[in-house]
Order: C-alpha cells, then sequence, then structure tokens
C-alpha cells in the first residue's frame, strides 16, 4: 500500500517534469494534444493518489484558518506593492485590496479579496465579502493599469459578494455586472488565480481573465454547499452530497474547462508550506504572462471574449426542428 | 308484496350537474382580492384592485409585445445535456423532463424576433415556471446567440427578465453564463445598439448581477423584486426583519437603480418610444 502511494508520487513528479519541458516548447498541434493527454493522466492519478480527500473536504480547506490569504500571495509573489485605496464614489472597501506592485521587477496591478485572520481583522475586512464600493475600487484599479499599459494580477478568496441592506441599496448586482463588462474589454493581460474560496457572483466579479487558474484545494461554485444543500436537500446538513454533486473542485472544473490550469499544493494543503505554494503560483503567473505578452491588445479582448463564449455550450437533439414562425 | 310501487323510473341526471368553478377565480397575493378571471384579460394580469402584477408565462408576454401577436422563435430546441449529471433529491435530467412534458418549452427562456411597433427587434423572455427561471447554460447561449443576431442584423435588444438567478444544477457553468453574456452585451454596446432591460418579478441572483442591469435603459414593472441576495439570505446574514418594500421597485427607483417604472399595460409603447428616441 505505501508501495504504491511511493510509486504513483514519483509517477506525479514525472508527469509534471514532462509537462513542463513540453510547455516550453513552441507550440504545435501535436504538442497541445500530447500536453492534453499527459495533464488529464495527471489529474486522474492525483485524484486515485488522494481519494480521502472529497469535495468537502477540500471546501474545509480553502477556509483553512491557517491557509494564506490574498495578502500573503501578494507579499510572497510580488515586490514593492504599493496599496491603493477607495472607490472614488463612496468608501474604501477593506475587503479587497489592491494597488501597485512589481511582478519580476515588471510594473502591474495586483489586487483582491482579503479575509482576516483574527476576530478584529475578521471584523474589518467583512470576513472577505466586498461591498458595492469593493467592486467599483476594483474596477478602477483595473482601468489605470489598462491606462498605462499594465498588466493585471487578481486573486479571489471570498465567500461571496455581502448580502446585506446597505450592499443592496448601493447597487451591489449593478456593480458586479459592470465588472463583466468592462472586464471583458480590457486591453491589458489579466491573470486570475482562485486561492481559496471561488463563491458565486462575487467571485466572478472580479474573475474574468485571460486565464483563469486555481490552487488545487480552492473551489469555485456558483452557490455554496450549504446553500445548496438547504435550497435543494431542504437540509443544511447534506453538505457533503451538494459538494460532491455541485462539482466545484479544481479538477473537475478544469475539466469544464472554466479553469486553465491547476495549481499543486503542498501536501496536506497550502497552509502547511504557504513559501512553496507561492512559488508554484509564481511559475504559473510567469508563464501565463509570458504568452499573453504576445499578444496585441484587439487579440487579448477577442481571445478573452472567445474563452468566455465558449463555455456551455447547450446540445441540440439529433433531430432538430427548423427555427419556425411560430403562432399566429 | 308491498303495498305500494314505484311507477316511475327514478330521475337520472342527463349530465355532470356541479358548476365549474375552479380555475375561474384567482385570488390577489397582495390585496387577497378574489378576482373573476375573465377581469384580468383586458388588465393583462395585473389586479384591477390594487395594481398587483402577478407572473406571465414567456410566451404570452411575447404574444402581447409583438405587432400582432406575430413573432419568429429561435433556437427552440436548444436542450441542457446536464454537464454536471446532477443529481439532489430528483435527477436533474429528470426534473428537465418533467419540466418540459409541463411547459412545452424546453428550457427557461423563449428567444424571438419580430415587429414592435413595426421596428424590427429581438426579444427574450424568461419563464418563471420552468425551475424557477434559472438561468442555465440554454439561457445563457440563447440570449448570447440573440445579441450576436443583434449585432449581425443591427437590430435592437429587448430582454424580458423574471428569474431566480443562477441554475444551481448546472454549477459553475450557470455562473460562467453571466460572463458569456455580459461579453456579448459589452460588443453590442461598443457598438451602439440599444438594449432594453425590463425587470419584472423576481429579478434576484446571478440574472441582476450581470444583463438585467446593463441596460441602456434598466425599467421594471411596479412592485417586482429585484436584488443581488435574496431576502431569506439578507434576513439571516444581518439577523434582522428587513423593511417593508426592501428590493422592491420603487425602492430601486428611489436609490438610482432604476431609470423608470413602468405599468405593465404602457410597456410596449413605452419601449417604442424609447427605440425612436435610440433612433430606430
Amino acid at each position: 500500500m505505501a508501495n504504491d502511494t511511493a510509486n504513483q508520487r514519483l509517477e506525479v513528479e514525472h508527469l509534471q517534469r514532462q509537462i513542463q519541458e513540453l510547455t516550453r516548447q513552441p507550440p504545435s498541434d501535436d504538442g497541445a494534444k500530447d500536453l492534453e493527454a499527459l495533464r488529464r493522466r495527471l489529474d486522474g492519478l492525483r485524484r486515485e493518489s488522494s481519494p480521502e480527500l472529497t469535495s468537502w473536504h477540500r471546501v474545509q480547506l480553502s477556509r483553512h484558518p491557517r491557509r494564506p490569504h490574498v495578502q500573503d500571495f501578494i507579499e510572497l509573489v510580488f515586490s514593492d506593492f504599493s496599496p491603493l485605496h477607495g472607490d472614488r464614489r463612496f468608501a474604501d472597501d477593506p475587503a479587497m485590496i489592491g494597488g501597485m506592485a512589481r511582478f519580476h521587477g515588471e510594473p502591474c496591478v495586483v489586487l483582491g479579496t482579503q479575509k482576516g485572520r483574527d476576530t478584529e481583522q475578521k471584523l474589518f475586512r467583512n470576513f472577505g465579502m466586498p461591498k458595492p464600493e469593493g467592486y467599483r475600487k476594483a474596477l478602477r484599479l483595473m482601468q489605470l493599469a489598462q491606462k498605462f499599459d499594465r498588466p493585471i494580477f487578481i486573486f479571489i478568496d471570498t465567500a461571496g459578494a455581502y448580502p446585506g441592506i446597505g450592499a443592496e441599496e448601493r447597487g451591489q448586482a449593478e456593480a458586479i455586472a459592470q465588472n463583466l463588462r468592462e472586464m471583458a474589454l480590457l486591453t491589458v493581460p489579466v491573470l486570475v488565480t482562485i486561492t481559496g474560496e471561488g463563491g458565486s457572483g462575487g467571485a466572478l466579479g472580479i474573475g474574468i481573465g485571460d486565464r483563469v487558474y486555481m490552487l488545487e484545494h480552492a473551489y469555485y461554485s456558483v452557490i455554496s454547499p450549504e446553500g445548496c444543500a438547504a435550497i435543494l436537500w431542504k437540509d443544511q446538513s447534506r453538505v457533503e452530497e451538494a459538494a460532491n454533486a455541485l462539482k466545484i473542485t479544481s479538477s473537475h472544473l478544469r475539466h469544464l474547462g472554466i479553469v486553465d490550469e491547476v495549481i499543486p499544493e503542498p501536501e496536506g494543503g497550502a497552509h502547511n508550506d504557504p513559501g512553496q505554494t507561492a512559488a508554484s503560483v509564481d511559475r504559473q503567473l510567469k508563464e501565463g504572462l509570458k504568452a499573453l505578452k504576445s499578444l496585441s491588445a484587439e487579440q487579448l479582448v477577442l481571445e478573452r471574449s472567445r474563452r468566455f463564449r465558449l463555455l456551455g455550450e447547450a446540445s441540440r437533439p439529433s433531430d432538430p426542428t427548423p427555427d419556425s414562425d411560430s403562432r399566429p | 308484496m308491498a303495498w305500494f310501487k314505484k311507477e316511475k323510473a327514478p330521475i337520472v341526471p342527463t349530465r355532470d350537474r356541479t358548476v365549474r368553478t375552479e380555475g375561474l377565480w384567482q385570488k390577489c397575493e397582495e390585496c387577497k382580492q378574489t378576482l373573476w378571471k375573465k377581469d384580468l384579460e383586458p388588465t393583462f394580469h395585473v389586479c384591477p384592485q390594487c395594481d398587483f402584477h402577478f407572473r406571465v408565462s414567456a410566451g404570452e408576454r411575447l404574444e402581447r409585445f409583438f405587432d400582432g401577436g406575430r413573432y419568429k422563435e429561435y433556437d427552440r430546441d436548444l436542450v441542457s445535456d446536464d454537464p454536471l449529471q446532477f443529481v439532489d433529491k430528483k435527477a436533474y435530467r429528470q426534473r428537465l423532463r418533467d419540466m418540459q412534458a409541463a411547459s412545452g418549452m424546453k428550457d427557461a427562456l423563449l428567444a424571438a424576433e419580430g415587429k414592435v411597433g413595426g421596428k424590427t427587434v429581438c426579444v427574450c423572455a424568461m419563464e418563471p415556471s420552468f425551475i424557477s427561471g434559472s438561468m442555465g447554460v440554454v439561457v445563457g447561449e440563447k440570449i448570447t446567440r440573440a445579441i450576436e443576431r443583434c449585432l449581425e442584423k443591427k437590430h435592437p435588444l429587448i430582454i424580458i427578465s423574471c428569474s431566480g438567478g443562477a441554475r444551481m444544477q448546472e454549477g459553475a457553468l450557470s455562473l460562467m453564463q453571466m460572463a458569456k453574456i455580459t461579453g456579448a452585451l459589452a460588443r453590442m454596446d461598443r457598438e451602439r445598439l440599444p438594449y432594453i432591460s425590463v425587470m419584472t418579478n423576481p429579478t434576484t441572483g446571478g440574472v441582476t448581477a450581470s444583463y438585467a442591469m446593463l441596460g441602456d435603459l434598466n425599467i421594471a414593472e411596479p412592485g417586482a423584486l429585484i436584488g443581488f441576495a435574496g431576502p431569506r439570505v439578507i434576513e439571516q446574514t444581518i439577523r434582522q426583519k428587513l423593511p417593508p418594500g426592501f428590493q422592491r421597485s420603487e425602492f430601486l427607483l428611489q436609490h438610482g437603480m432604476l431609470d423608470a417604472i413602468v405599468q405593465r399595460k404602457d410597456l410596449k409603447a413605452y419601449c417604442v418610444k424609447a427605440l425612436e428616441f435610440f433612433g430606430f
């Protein structure tokens, strides 16, 4: 049994090396096919080698109290970070942080949702749940980056947009909707990484990227497993079934094409070695940025909208009846 | 031997004499008045007593909206292939099949094109009875295709929303429809083609947080529930009762989120006037 696990780990490492080598080579159709096959094998192996990790376990890992937060990733991956504040309309939202920074020496904008570590910080950061001013601030920073032609790095770790009276009054839905539309038109590279919780519209509101990456044990879902269990099962205790049914883990989402790459975490989860996790994130972002830099502004916008256009193509029955003049 | 004999044959009722009242009356959800259904026809399902706007099916909406009730429907055979193979208390596949049999529709939206006040317009209408009018892959694809047709033919777009939000049974793919539709709307915006968003009761969740709030005009029917989070979720989060009228059309108008509240009977005339202003 122990031998099996060791063998599997060796094979995983071997596959990772092969994939890295392939990605370094100039892109070709054959290469892409091989790469896809290797990645699928890797995903499968990973799932086999940790069968005890259910979807619900991963959700719990993504909320682990010691899990590195967005601020930690900003400090570990970027240098020279200077935070910027406010949406210029209403307030500064401490649940959404962002500012100017350098990525391997290159100026960029980095932003994301921030949870707190202790009770005081948690309250201050509103448990990482942004209000409309947070989304508007994020968009302001993104447009700043666009104006000065700087790439944008976004980190997501939120249970969702804040459901409160003030947030509704100030147009939570409108703020998110605006972001979705305006992010589709950004003319600079946008790289999104989901590091912990990817809670529905609150995550998507800063989640329109040319590349969307995800840490291995992060989740990204249309509704929290708790919410889904309460609504569909009418029973909050059925969270495990709900988490399973929703297909919210990184490997499922990669398979669905919602996520481009899964960034591996150290054994036991990111909190066991934040440094190593950040190094993996850094590697992935570097590779992603390099590929995106070869695209023109127009190509970026075109490719980004195509990426999301292709998600979820509904199928037709085998003998479609033609579009018809309906009813008198 | 009996002393008396019944000579006449017993009276047998020739037909069912019960009076059918079921389906003839409807109780108003707001003022609790019992209304004769025939009275609701001229008002198009609006309570004559208190102005409550009842829910209307997508088909009826389109019929009332297009000139002479004539329109061409698009993508009517698009069906969900259950991408997650979702099973809760009931398999999603089965739930879909049951809904389709009951409603005669394949999913929660009708996409149509026709004349409105003599102008050719693409109109999408959501069906509230189909899994709460929720937005899954099919709704997303139909709206996106409608926008693409508008871009190609330079037509204006009107979406009449009525939805509980993204469809849970299609998971993150439902969420991605928000991105897909708004991406297409961004192109429409840049091409300076008009889009009127009409919100009806209810419009919440991922639908509000994507296309419903992005109209050149955002208008709503009176008294419609419109918001991001549902009232129950907010109450559970803040642990207090919400004030009356919270998240209703009038509340949104007051907070600057709507251009106007339009009575159902005036909706068509309002849209025609707006399209004229936009140069169509």
